[in-house]
């Protein structure tokens, strides 16, 4: 699709280019010890901690018993319920890798459990059929959204929004009474009530879809050039295009790939309560997505990203979630906690916050000159 | 000041190739702005067919009323979306304040200084993330989303129940209104939300600040070069949100008569949808205040008309609205596409 697509890179303009001096030479190595450290050291270390915390403080969280062949306790809970997020975050950090955010995909949620409680429970639907139809409309979900961002040029904030708005409307209708909760009996669908509750290899059936969610994108984005695609066009979506990289296309995938995420998500929520909320399922939930990518490293800028952070990310918010009930707190206190945490890891990102605290002297000179981001 | 003021009346016969170029420039700003009004007036006239006193003013004040706190805060987030930012913090700051309000009350102080206090509250949070958009060049997105987290939860800590309001001050204000005729009154929170509006659309044409605003917008590295107080101005901006969403709080509380932390739940959103609908550009720069109180009017016809209807959900609300924003949002698309070809 690019005309420059064989033109050889222009070469380096000699005159200009400074000679290297000690100082990049020094930043040059800075660089490498920085890569040195992997990236999800520190989500990796904020989880201990606060697992180290409910070690000491919260009686019986790392216990685990075995009852009929599968796993019990805490910790095991814990990561049940993250998988949604672990789901959400999957998608996102690549949307989030290409200088975009999905916000609709709480209300793909809604959208993906009506369909498939719709087809399971009022119509009598084969299992696989219902499955498929709600992961083929998150699918289309995803790539309407791509298609906005990357086809009509629409800010990926205010594309997804629109789904927002009006996805949570289209569960509601789904399903033969309007904004009715449509229950499905786990008594009559096994096979439905499988997704949420059920088990595999003693652990949770959802640890085992997001598990092969992450090693399937994980595999696709680190042992094929996907992944270095997604990177570019976070970092230039303009030289990623002259770079020869269908752009576009790498973009609507990406957003397909969302959505096809939070279908399953969706599945597992409805699939949880046996019933399908198209009020509450997902509620809030892009945001805790959003919170876990950006926890795990991954800068809402794009670019580089880290799927293996996201998911540690998600843990985290899981854990602080219970470490929070079983604190004997309002629930809400979560969302104060969740707030100072996102204001923190931002600013720990932002150069801005590095330059004020690393160079204190220079700091009356930090004369900011705005510059959006 | 033509540049964004209402539109300069150019001399008749005028075609000179630039006054030309400076009408269809003019008119292709304008044209969201129209098409907005157009789709008013449409569903208006549509519903007023359609449903026997629909077109009584009483229905229209109400229109005014019912959406008093969302507009409230529809026009403080008019001027950062015109910055080219955002604020998703609205809903929350509006069931914040509101419990906060309650709660102040219930302890025993006068509402005279509780609802200050309030107001001072929302507009600190602004404050607050205004310095660390400016200040650490964060997302707006994310200063604001955790303002969403924040206010929520404090609103939560305070209260998680319902907190009536019962100071005899509250009632008097729920029932004020000015007496236009024996059957038609306008009460206090419609007259707030009008008063609001003015005062916002005057202050976004006539002053320094107004203008600054709409100079970030268009391109902020040019109003840095230019010299304009661009720190001062988005700092001012995000303060000037978190006031409008604390008294729309004051005024939904108020009108209610009670504080509730679960209120307003999702409100940021339709405030965004009603500021775009109004002919403002998410990129910031065009658009205006009267545009998001005729956005917030489109809203308050379809809930109304769906009302009317009676047999559909009010899911249908979120539906319609939702097409609407992305109608607007490809004329908009559109229409930039067409200057940017033009210039």
């Amino acid at each position: 699709m690019s005309r420059t697509t064989n033109a050889a890179p222009p070469a380096p303009p000699a005159p200009f280019w400074p000679a290297p001096t000690d100082s990049d030479a020094d930043r040059a190595g800075r660089y490498q010890r920085q890569r040195a450290i992997p990236r999800e050291l520190w989500p990796l270390l904020a989880l201990l901690l606060l697992l180290l915390f409910n070690y000491f403080f919260t009686p019986g969280f790392f216990q685990t018993e075995v009852r009929e062949g599968r796993l019990y306790g805490i910790l095991i809970d814990v990561a049940d319920r993250a998988a949604p997020i672990m789901l959400l975050a999957i998608g996102m950090t690549l949307v989030i890798a290409t200088g975009g955010v999905d916000l609709s995909v709480g209300a793909v949620m809604a959208i993906s459990g009506a369909i498939a409680a719709h087809l399971v429970a009022e119509r009598e639907q084969p299992l696989w059929l219902a499955l498929l139809a709600a992961l083929g409309v998150s699918l289309l979900a995803g790539v309407w959204n791509g298609t906005l961002v990357a086809y009509l040029r629409v800010q990926p904030i205010v594309a997804t929004l629109i789904l927002m708005v009006s996805g949570r409307g289209i569960a509601q209708i789904v399903g033969a009474r309007e904004g009715q909760i449509i229950e499905i009996p786990p008594a009559d669908h096994p096979g439905f009530a499988m997704i949420g509750n059920g088990s595999f290899l003693g652990l949770p059936f959802t640890l085992t879809l997001v598990a092969v969610a992450f090693i399937v994108v994980a595999l696709l984005t680190r042992k094929t050039a996907a992944g270095l695609f997604i990177e570019a066009v976070g970092n230039n979506r303009v030289a990623s295009r002259f770079a020869g990289i269908n752009e576009r296309l790498v973009t609507v995938t990406v957003y397909a790939l969302t959505g096809l995420c939070a279908g399953v998500a969706g599945l597992i929520a409805a699939s949880d309560i046996n019933a399908s909320d198209a009020n509450n399922a997902g509620l809030n939930l892009e945001l805790d997505a959003i919170l876990a990518v950006v926890l795990g490293g991954t800068a809402l800028t794009g670019g580089r990203f880290y799927l293996l952070g996201a998911m540690i990310g998600a843990l985290i918010i899981q854990t602080m979630t219970t470490t929070i009930l079983t604190r004997n707190v309002p629930v809400e206190l979560t969302l104060v906690v969740k707030a100072i945490v996102v204001v923190v890891v931002c600013l720990l990102q932002a150069p801005a916050f590095r330059d004020a605290i690393l160079r204190p002297l220079r700091r009356g000179r930090m004369q900011i000159s705005g510059g959006g981001a | 000041m033509s540049a964004h003021g209402s539109p300069p009346t150019l001399p008749p016969g005028d075609v000179s190739p630039r006054a030309s170029r400076r009408l269809r420039l003019l008119r292709a700003k304008h044209i969201p702005l129209l098409a907005t009004l157009f789709v008013c007036s449409l569903l208006y006239t549509a519903a007023a067919l359609r449903y026997d006193y629909f077109a009584s003013a009483g229905v229209f004040v109400n229109f005014f009323r019912e959406n008093a706190p969302l507009g409230i805060a529809a026009v403080g987030l008019t001027f950062v979306i015109l910055s080219g930012g955002i604020d998703l913090s609205v809903g929350s700051v509006i069931a914040c304040t509101g419990v906060l309000i309650a709660s102040l009350a219930q302890h025993g102080w006068n509402p005279w200084t509780a609802m200050p206090v309030a107001l001072a509250c929302g507009a600190a949070l602004g404050l607050v993330m205004g310095c660390l958009i400016h200040f650490f060049q964060l997302a707006p997105f994310l200063v604001t989303l955790a303002g969403l987290f924040l206010a929520r939860g404090i609103a939560a800590v305070i209260s998680l129940e319902s907190i009536a309001l019962r100071h005899p001050t509250f009632i008097e204000l729920s029932e004020l209104s000015l007496t236009i005729t024996r059957d038609l009154w306008i009460p206090l929170s419609a007259l707030v939300f009008v008063a609001v509006a003015i005062v916002a659309a005057l202050t976004s044409v006539f002053t320094p600040f107004g203008r600054n605003v709409y100079a970030i917008g268009g391109d902020e590295h040019s109003a840095v070069l230019m010299g304009l107080p661009v720190g001062r101005t988005k700092i001012a901006i995000y303060t000037l949100s978190g006031f409008c969403s604390a008294l729309g709080g004051v005024v939904y509380a108020v009108s209610i008569g009670s504080g509730n932390a679960t209120a307003a739940v999702g409100l940021e959103l339709d405030a965004i949808a009603a500021v775009v609908i109004g002919g403002t550009l998410l990129t910031g720069g065009v658009g205006s205040i009267w545009g998001t109180v005729i956005g917030v009017l489109i809203l308050a016809i379809i809930q109304t008309a769906l009302i009317f209807e009676g047999t559909l959900s009010s899911w249908w609300a979120r539906i319609i609205i939702g097409g609407l924003l992305l109608i607007f949002i490809a004329l908009q698309k559109l229409l930039t596409r067409r200057t940017e070809a033009a210039q």
